[in-house]
């Protein structure tokens, strides 16, 4: 396992999607962080974490779009299937890659903290536990986007899948508020990734919180092994 | 070493493998024959645990593949139809990569630039994969299934995409391999198989039409086959008394190059050898014999007429038959 991991790690850097990736991160967060902080004179990051969320809209998409639809094409998938590693070892391989470009590059982005630091005293608390919490949202949209490149060797199809459904979950976060139905309300508000998200923004390390988004990821890692199993039989 | 046991494998109503069974013994080099379309290719990926078949086992070294894959796969290494190859990655980083996906114990260094030696890839080691010609892709997919060293080796049309010369090599490759392998191999090129293989399968439509020892593969037609021979005499006259011999089903007329033979290509009755009555009726007629060719029934002729005849009656019957490799 730890030999695909390494290879998709490389891999990301022999193209030039990883690079892309890590500029178009950098750009948005420090683009975000200028107008919402700096710009306004606030140490309340709320605002550029909301802007940071949709910007995983298009970022994470990114690198995962290739992670399978690649295999698929090259069919190099062929070398991985017939070699003594299971399943779950090539699809946990390949998310650990992306989610590990994702922690550094989002590591990355919190220099732009060091600006408020230098003008204020922001909250160091509310700032670590933000950025936890981004960091799961983000692990939770890698591995949907994971499993949407396994359903298809076009790349681009899985980039536009992955950002239609990461674009579909935040919306439902953003209306959930305004539901009349209180059972529906109840029930999108028990989804939505956004409601869950607001206890860090506070401070807070909710526990639920993190079960929520790993359960996601592993919903979803094990539906793409179940994918890859599917295939194998039909 | 290698059994597979009624294995069928159906997509929905298309059944593209129809109850294989055949088994490869320790070392031997086996040849699998077919036609496009046959099954050929499907029948490996089974074997190799890349798909599932619908029913039937398919066991290496006594594990069965879809019971432990991990071990079974272990064992084998594979070249499929198309060299399954990181087009971004470099030749010496590609083989280091399978080695560490088999889980290899040998010394890294060493075995990988023996194996490049083998299969003459060591020049272009640095270069990238979607670099190199087609020739040098397919050696690095052999490469690539010799890692390892796995005790069996399964290779679906490993000299397609080659030059005259490294068909020759990789041939010469293969059957040094063959002393301390087991090894399937999947070819159209069947002088390939008749000089490689140990034993020959051959598939038609999903079914097993033959499987037999290689040198008891024209025994399946029976009979020394053509003989040619060339008759000093009157070519009509020569002809009609070929065609009148007891046992003789057609004599052609072949183009010759003396003015005064004439040279006949005899098809006898199957189990019936011709030569001596032919000697007999040329020595009484005082018409020398001064050349004699025996033809076996060739591969390609066993072949077609395994695959032709069950195509055609395939046909007959109206089935649908699939499309699937």
């Amino acid at each position: 396992m730890f030999a695909i991991y390494k290879r998709e790690i490389k891999a990301y850097f022999t193209s030039p999607i990883g690079y892309i990736f890590v500029a178009l991160f950098l750009i948005a967060a420090g683009v975000a962080f200028s107008t919402t902080t700096l710009m306004s004179s606030t140490s309340d990051v709320a605002q550029y974490y909301s802007y940071m969320l949709f910007m995983f809209v298009v970022a994470v998409p990114l690198l995962t779009m290739k992670l399978f639809s690649e295999e698929k094409k090259l069919k190099t998938e062929q070398v991985l299937l017939t070699s003594p590693v299971s399943l779950g070892s090539i699809v946990l391989a390949k998310y650990l890659a992306a989610l590990t470009l994702f922690a550094l590059t989002l590591l990355l982005s919190t220099l732009n903290f060091i600006g408020l630091y230098m003008y204020g005293t922001p909250n160091t608390a509310i700032l670590i536990s933000s950025t936890v919490g981004i960091f799961f949202i983000g692990s939770a949209f890698i591995a949907i986007g994971v499993f949407i490149s396994s359903l298809t060797e076009n790349q681009l199809v899985s980039a536009i899948g992955s950002i239609f459904v990461i674009l579909a979950l935040l919306a439902l976060g953003l209306v959930s508020s305004s539901i009349t139905n209180d059972v529906l309300r109840t029930v999108v508000k028990w989804i939505s990734i956004f409601d869950r998200y607001y206890s860090f923004n506070y401070g807070l390390f909710d526990i639920n919180a993190v079960v929520y988004y790993v359960s996601i990821s592993v919903v979803f890692l094990f539906l793409t092994v179940r994918v890859y199993e599917k295939r194998r039989w039909e | 070493m290698i059994e597979i046991s009624h294995v069928t494998k159906k997509y929905g109503d298309k059944t593209v493998v129809d109850d294989v069974t055949f088994s490869v013994a320790k070392g031997e080099v086996m040849g699998f024959l077919g036609p496009n379309g046959a099954g050929k290719s499907t029948t490996m990926n089974i074997l190799t645990g890349y798909i599932s078949s619908t029913s039937g086992s398919a066991k290496i070294d006594g594990i069965d593949i879809l019971d432990d894959p991990i071990a079974a796969k272990k064992r084998i290494g594979f070249l499929p139809e198309q060299p399954p190859l990181y087009l971004d990655m470099k030749v010496s980083e590609y083989l280091n990569f399978i080695y560490d996906l088999k889980g290899c114990r040998l010394n890294r260094k060493k075995h990988i630039a023996e194996i490049c030696e083998v299969v003459k890839i060591s020049d272009v080691a640095n270069r990238m994969i979607k670099n190199l010609s087609k020739g040098y892709r397919q050696r690095v997919g052999i490469a690539q299934a010799l890692v390892g060293n796995p005790e069996v080796l399964i290779f679906d049309e490993p000299t397609v995409g080659l030059d005259p010369k490294q068909i020759i090599d990789i041939r010469n490759l293969i059957r040094n391999l063959g002393k301390s392998h087991t090894i399937i191999l999947s070819t159209h090129i069947l002088p390939e198989v008749q000089a490689v293989c140990d034993r020959i399968v051959i598939i038609n439509e999903g079914r097993i039409v033959a499987n037999e020892k290689t040198d008891r593969i024209s025994e399946l037609a029976g009979g020394p086959g053509r003989l040619v021979a060339k008759i000093c005499g009157p070519q009509n006259e020569v002809l009609r008394a070929v065609r009148n011999l007891a046992g003789v089903t057609s004599a052609q007329l072949l183009a010759e190059r003396d003015t005064d033979s004439v040279s006949v290509e005899i098809s006898a009755e199957p189990n019936i050898d011709i030569r001596k009555p032919l000697f007999n009726m040329l020595s009484q007629k005082a018409w020398p014999l001064i050349g004699l060719e025996a033809q076996g029934i060739s591969l390609e002729d066993i072949f077609i007429r395994l695959t032709g005849g069950a195509a055609k009656s395939a046909k007959r019957s109206k089935k649908p038959s699939g499309e699937e490799k």
